[in-house]
């Protein structure tokens, strides 16, 4: 497994957001995250990417341990995320928000740029092609110089999972990217999930369109109250009863 | 009329130089804003420069490059050990604990015979001319627009918009927040010498918490969204008064309140119609033109 979450809990105060939460994600691997509202799926992404410490538990990267640090040592190993309540840089354009992605890849010191080296230049000609490229995977080539407070609902999720991308990473945290798209966004970004798990990446999933997560997810894990109701394959995950009773049986 | 001439050219010769070393307290001021950090620490510094680069000149044959250097090295020293756990805080907390800082030194000097307390340091010779102050200004003003649009000047930018999302992408803000609070340290420090030999005194009272609030308006006054704002902030201010000045004595005006009713009402015309500063001047005359054109085409 390239990242697991190993009996990881977190209460605030008196509340059990999460409770002994386990699973694994495999390179190459698209895994879902459902649950109904309040089951803590938002927690636990928190938890992988640091902004949250857990209570209890251990998250590894490549066996290495994640909790406990703080978020930019996470990303730096390779965690990156989008958010459920889009947080664009939104002074930035669109194409410096996914340049400011890239960090986590770039080393090039100071001093060739107060010297004007072509060195400096050519690294920042390269990391603006990268972004460009990911925009345009993207589909908002031509949004790149857009200031992204000016977007769409649905384009700046996209800048976003692209400024996700852009720092390289093993594993990559989406938490609904889809709320509030048109079916037609929606499919193109089932699309782009498959893609980013076809080069290696692992795919951390937490979305509340079920026939989205049912036709793109490898493994789902179903969560309620905070606690692991159900693990498996699409397939059976929607044959459990438990799973059925309570989740699919009210929602679907 | 020589006598009075050569006086005139001595009184314009100093603004100019207080000019360019406020433009560095303004750009002191600016390193931390650019990071999105309201620190109020810079007169502290300020005050640790002037004094230490004072004592320096005074008690050794240091050149003045030398002593600049320590003026500039100490109080970015003394930044590293207060940043890290100040640092921490947030918005108005940072500000409150930046200005005790600030208050700390000088009553520290208050207190301190050996630079004799509240009179302070007097008789420091002339050191500070006007091409070193521009020549430091330049060199901090080019840090400044070669660090912009560089890897660490968008991780700077970043963590102005969003520091917890920033940090999700790998950049270490604590890092960052704290280089900047050093560098700002270090200008303050440098501006200080450069005034303490400039105006041949140092005293406590002229690093008070006014003093550091004047850093800031001549920031905000010029705009924070580039390092240009700052500069033209603290030459736009620094002059406003010499101006009214001269003015005032060309149509027969006393000087005085109206004056500095004036002053105080020009200041507030360019925060009520220029948000983002003086700075923003051109691009504002531009779009107001563009659009008297599109009104006059739609006629």
């Amino acid at each position: 497994m390239l990242l697991e979450v190993d009996a990881v809990g977190r209460s605030f105060g008196g509340v059990q957001a999460v409770q002994s939460a386990s699973f694994g994600v495999a390179p190459g691997e698209v895994h879902g995250l459902i649950g109904p509202n309040g089951a803590g799926k938002t927690t636990l992404l928190n938890l992988i990417s640091g902004l949250v410490r857990p209570t209890q538990g251990t998250i590894q990267l490549r066996g290495r341990r994640l909790d406990g640090l703080p978020p930019h040592r996470v990303a730096a190993l390779g965690v990156t995320r989008t958010f459920q309540n889009i947080r664009l840089f939104p002074e930035l354009s669109a194409l410096e928000n996914v340049i400011v992605g890239a960090h986590r890849t770039r080393r090039a010191p100071l001093w060739p740029r107060l010297l004007f080296a072509p060195t400096a230049a050519r690294e920042e000609r390269a990391v603006r092609a990268r972004a460009a490229a990911l925009l345009e995977r993207v589909g908002l080539a031509e949004r790149a110089g857009e200031r992204s407070a000016n977007l769409s609902y649905g384009e700046q999720r996209r800048v976003e999972i692209a400024r996700a991308l852009a720092a390289d990473p093993a594993v990559l945290l989406l938490d609904e990217p889809t709320a509030g798209m048109s079916r037609g966004e929606v499919e193109a970004i089932a699309r782009l999930i498959r893609d980013v798990a076809r080069e290696g990446r692992a795919v951390l999933l937490v979305e509340h369109n079920l026939e989205l997560v049912m036709g793109v997810c490898d493994r789902i894990t179903v969560l309620d109250f905070g606690k692991v109701l159900a693990d498996g394959t699409p397939a059976e995950v929607r044959a459990d009863p438990a799973v059925i009773a309570a989740y699919l049986g009210s929602d679907a | 009329m020589i006598a009075a001439l050569q006086e005139l050219f001595l009184t314009w010769q100093s603004a100019i130089g207080f000019v360019g070393i406020n433009g560095l307290l303004a750009l002191s001021v600016y390193a931390t804003l650019s990071c999105g950090q309201l620190s109020l620490a810079n007169a502290g510094f300020m005050a640790i420069g002037a004094f230490a680069s004072a004592l320096l000149t005074q008690h050794t044959a240091l050149p003045f490059a030398a002593v600049l250097a320590v003026a500039a090295l100490l109080p970015a020293a003394v930044a590293v050990p207060l940043g890290l756990p100040v640092l921490r805080l947030r918005g108005v907390f940072l500000a409150i604990a930046t200005i005790g800082f600030g208050e700390m030194v000088r009553l520290g000097f208050v207190n301190w015979d050996y630079t004799n307390g509240a009179l302070g340091l007097v008789g420091i010779p002339q050191r500070t001319t006007l091409p070193v102050v521009y020549l430091l200004l330049v060199a901090a003003a080019f840090l400044f627009w070669r660090l912009r649009g560089s890897r660490h000047g968008q991780a700077l930018e970043a963590i102005r918009e969003d520091e917890a999302v920033a940090r999700t992408l790998a950049i270490d803000s604590t890092r960052y927040k704290l280089a900047m609070f050093v560098l700002g340290a270090g200008l303050a420090g440098l501006a200080g010498a450069l005034d303490a030999h400039l105006t041949f005194m140092v005293a406590p009272s002229g690093f008070g918490f006014g003093r550091v609030v004047e850093m800031l308006v001549y920031a905000v006054v010029g705009g924070i969204t580039s390092f240009i704002g700052p500069v033209i902030g603290a030459a736009f201010l620094t002059l406003l008064p010499e101006v009214l000045r001269v003015l005032g004595e060309l149509v027969g005006v006393e000087p005085g309140p109206l004056r500095q009713f004036l002053n105080g009402a020009i200041l507030l015309a360019v925060i009520l119609f220029l948000p983002h500063g003086l700075a923003s001047l051109p691009r504002r005359l531009r779009r107001w033109r563009e659009r008297r054109k599109g009104v006059a085409l739609a006629a």
